[in-house]
């Protein structure tokens, strides 16, 4: 319980923004609705807020359309019950499913992950080696973005910190060729755990997401059943983009899971809600800081818990 | 970027243009979609409200309701609004000022990720192409690695891109160790930077700052330190076009802690609806400078709120067109392209060679939306530059007497060629039918007044018919395979229609 509630607490931090986005200032969502009853300016005031978390249009318009529902037919008529209705529709767009890492049989599980510019892969990914390696993994790195300058060695000082074993190619070369030694290595080296980072791509840029695909392709030919995990990074502060980039990831490597970035900014992570609405995909990890340690499981309840606020948040925060 | 944004303006619009005369229920009717489509675009939600009423207010005060074409008025007001919007008076492109005494400093700042590095090398290839020389300094002493990565970003600015001046680097990786346990060290790296750009008698100073969040004091604090003792002339905000609602937070702590002079919008080149560009400039008051277009060093370029706006309700942008055309191709190269035209005198390799320039400018789709009128039609035909791909392969696959003459191409060439390209023989023979066809053509026009041009174009075109598949395209452009998702007929139709 102590340990869930600490988690509780570090997402909280992060979502505090999120939150008084959601509200307008501190005390929650819940602090805004309690004690009103419900007319059509709350509940427009509160679409007009759930957009501005990037909850997006249709979400929102579908969340507040079923409020009103709600309120029409009788059930619901106050701000504390309209909290409680929120909360559930938010839950429910989180089925429940397994949101741990598939691991494989035998054999080194790999991961491989992806995502735009900018989006946060290589922190994303010290973050995940992190805690496996905290996990008792031996975990090798494969340092497949050959484009961008320096990213080889911005993944090979992780690496360093972190204690991790990494493979990797010359700048310029062939990526699908470091994941091809990557997987050698692994195997021979019997490895836990084979995280494969990928150069940032627009996922609009076919040849780049065929490439992609290759790298998917080649690692699946050397390990039985790899990528055990594909990772797709997405930046929270990116607005209904978001979607489309889940959606053509996906068309190329069947993302598997998401790493949400970046939750510790202003940005209201409120994405979330719309790329969940739009695509089946989980979202598996958050990252809250800049740290390796900066990171959580996504635990849709404690985030939708942080995301509305609650009574017993303010002592504790 | 702007396509999903100029639908939903079309769709709204439309609904206006068609009619003989509207009422303002009708026009705030139209808004309502035009808000929608702003804010599924990420335009910031009371950016998008006061827009709204912008539109609504002018359209009532010019009486679009009784005007002759309201649809088309409507569309002027939208027009100028999205302008006033992104520019709000400032017409001229200010660019990157050149000071003196050299040299002109600049500093770029923005969230992690936005893409600050990049756009420092684009900046300084920018200026390098324009004769100034410059030093990008990196700042950034947190993200690991980020000063190789900026250094080697210079090396490429100045061995690759065009432009006869030096670029310089200047960084200090031993300092990165010092870093977050001492302060001011970023500061103290600007100042000597600024030190060895006098002394070199570089023009512009480049200062790349570590990317951070605007709600983290310590490292605002380290930016407004740097700004406060080196004194740039120019400060520039590098934001995401992916950027949700909380562009508006970001840019404005960002403009309060620094006064923002200027933002470059990073990868523009992404299907995002590009609600930020429309935030960012009402946030801050600062102007969009440069976007950026493209992994390539050279992909940026300056932002003209006129033009997008038009790209966004679907007129087109044929002055960008011009100037990527005019960048790729030089004047005495296409004049002399126009008289081996005229003399029939044109081989398959200078049809590479001019493809080869045309692919430079970008992906065809992207061209062609540039064209006024195209855009919206272009919504649902698939331009396949994979097609490019194959006649390359093809004329690559060639001897150079094949190249020059299309004619020597016998069953067995033709063979050859298709097995060299991993294509089919059929492909090989259009390739060299629709070839010969167009230099016999172009041949011919050449020597004709304009009407019987026309004439021959249009014969070019029966002549064509289903068979010139690969060439056909909507604009019987050579290698322009369209295909329209939704308006080909199916088998299923066809066979109707046959009924």
């Amino acid at each position: 319980m102590a340990l869930l509630r600490g988690a509780i607490s570090k997402v909280r931090k992060g979502l505090a923004r999120t939150r008084e986005a959601l509200t307008g200032g501190v005390g929650g969502l819940r602090n805004f609705l309690a004690g009103r009853s419900i007319d059509d300016d709350l509940l427009r005031e509160l679409e007009a807020r759930l957009i501005q978390a990037d909850v997006g249009v249709k979400t929102a318009s579908r969340l507040v359309t079923d409020l009103r529902g709600e309120w029409k037919a009788g059930r619901v008529d106050t701000g504390d019950q309209a909290t409680d209705r929120l909360k559930s529709q938010l839950a429910d767009l989180w089925p429940a499913r397994d949101r741990s890492i598939t691991f494989a049989q035998s054999g080194p599980t790999v991961i491989l992950v992806a995502g735009v510019n900018g989006a946060g892969k290589t922190t994303s990914i010290a973050k995940l080696a992190s805690l496996l390696t905290n996990q008792g993994k031996s975990v090798i790195l494969a340092a497949c973005d050959t484009y961008r300058a320096g990213a080889v060695r911005q993944l090979e000082i992780w690496s360093e910190r972190i204690g991790v074993q990494i493979v990797k190619g010359a700048q310029g070369g062939d990526p699908a060729a470091v994941a091809f030694d990557a997987c050698e290595a692994a195997l021979a080296r019997n490895a836990d755990i084979l995280i494969i980072d990928t150069a940032g791509r627009l996922h609009t840029q076919d040849p780049l997401m065929r490439q992609l695909t290759k790298i998917r392709d080649i690692t699946t030919r050397k390990i039985d059943g790899a990528p055990h995990e594909v990772i797709l990074v997405l930046d929270a502060t990116t607005g209904q983009n978001a979607v489309n980039q889940a959606l053509k990831f996906t068309e190329a490597i069947d993302v598997t899971g998401l790493f949400l970035t970046k939750l510790d900014g202003t940005s209201k992570g409120g994405v979330v809600v719309a790329v969940h609405d739009q695509t089946s995909i989980p979202v598996k990890f958050i990252g809250v800081g800049e740290t390796p340690e900066d990171v959580e499981p996504f635990d849709p309840a404690v985030f939708v818990e942080a995301l509305l606020g609650s009574e017993d948040d303010q002592p504790a925060a | 970027m702007f396509e999903r944004l100029s639908d939903g303006f079309s769709s709204a619009l439309k609904k206006l243009s068609g009619r003989g005369s509207i009422s303002e229920s009708n026009v705030r009717e139209a808004m309502e979609d035009v808000r929608t489509a702003l804010l599924e675009a990420d335009v910031e939600y009371a950016t998008v409200n006061e827009f709204c009423e912008t539109i609504v207010e002018r359209a009532l005060g010019q009486d679009v309701t009784k005007s002759i074409k309201p649809g088309q008025e409507m569309i002027g007001i939208v027009h100028q609004a999205l302008i006033d919007l992104m520019q709000q008076g400032a017409e001229d492109h200010p660019g990157v000022p050149k000071i003196t005494p050299a040299p002109t400093i600049v500093m770029m700042c923005g969230l992690q990720g936005t893409g600050k590095t990049t756009t420092c090398g684009k900046l300084a290839a920018y200026l390098k192409k324009r004769g100034r020389s410059v030093m990008i300094v990196a700042a950034d002493l947190q993200r690991p690695a980020a000063v190789d990565q900026l250094k080697t970003v210079a090396e490429q600015v100045n061995a690759d891109m065009p432009g006869g001046s030096q670029v310089h680097f200047y960084g200090e990786p031993d300092k990165c160790a010092e870093y977050g346990k001492a302060v001011g060290i970023a500061v103290k790296v600007c100042q000597n930077a600024l030190k060895a750009a006098r002394e070199k008698g570089v023009d512009t100073l480049i200062i790349d700052t570590a990317g951070r969040l605007h709600i983290n004091n310590e490292l605002m604090k380290e930016l407004s330190s740097i700004k406060k003792t080196i004194r740039p002339h120019q400060t520039l905000l590098v934001v995401d076009a992916m950027t949700g609602q909380d562009a508006v937070n970001s840019a404005r702590t960002f403009h309060q802690q620094l006064a923002v002079d200027g933002v470059i919008l990073s990868k523009f080149d992404s299907d995002t609806r590009g609600g930020a560009a429309l935030t960012v400039k009402k946030v801050t008051g600062a102007p969009i400078l440069f976007v950026g277009t493209g992994e390539k060093l050279d992909a940026m370029e300056e932002f003209h709120a006129e033009r997008v706006a038009g790209r966004i309700l679907g007129m087109g942008d044929v002055v960008s067109l011009v100037e990527k055309a005019q960048d790729e191709v030089s004047e005495e190269e296409a004049e002399r392209m126009a008289e081996k035209m005229a003399k029939g005198e044109l081989t398959l390799e200078d049809f590479l060679s001019q493809m080869k320039s045309l692919r430079r400018m970008g992906p065809m789709k992207q061209l062609m939306g540039m064209i006024p009128g195209v855009g919206s039609a272009l919504k649902d035909v698939d331009i396949d530059d994979k097609q490019l791909d194959r006649i390359e392969g093809m004329v690559k696959s060639m001897t150079a007497e094949e190249r020059k003459d299309v004619k020597v191409m016998n069953q067995s060439r033709r063979r050859r060629v298709a097995r060299g390209a991993g294509v089919n023989v059929n492909e090989v023979s259009k390739l060299t039918k629709q070839f010969d066809m167009m230099s016999k053509m172009t041949r011919q026009m050449s020597g004709m007044g304009i009407k019987g041009k026309l004439g021959a174009m249009r014969d070019m075109q029966g002549a064509a018919g289903g068979g010139m598949g690969a060439m056909g395209g909507t604009q019987g452009m050579p290698g322009m395979a369209t295909r329209r998702s939704t308006k080909t007929a199916s088998p299923k139709r066809k066979f109707k229609k046959r009924k």
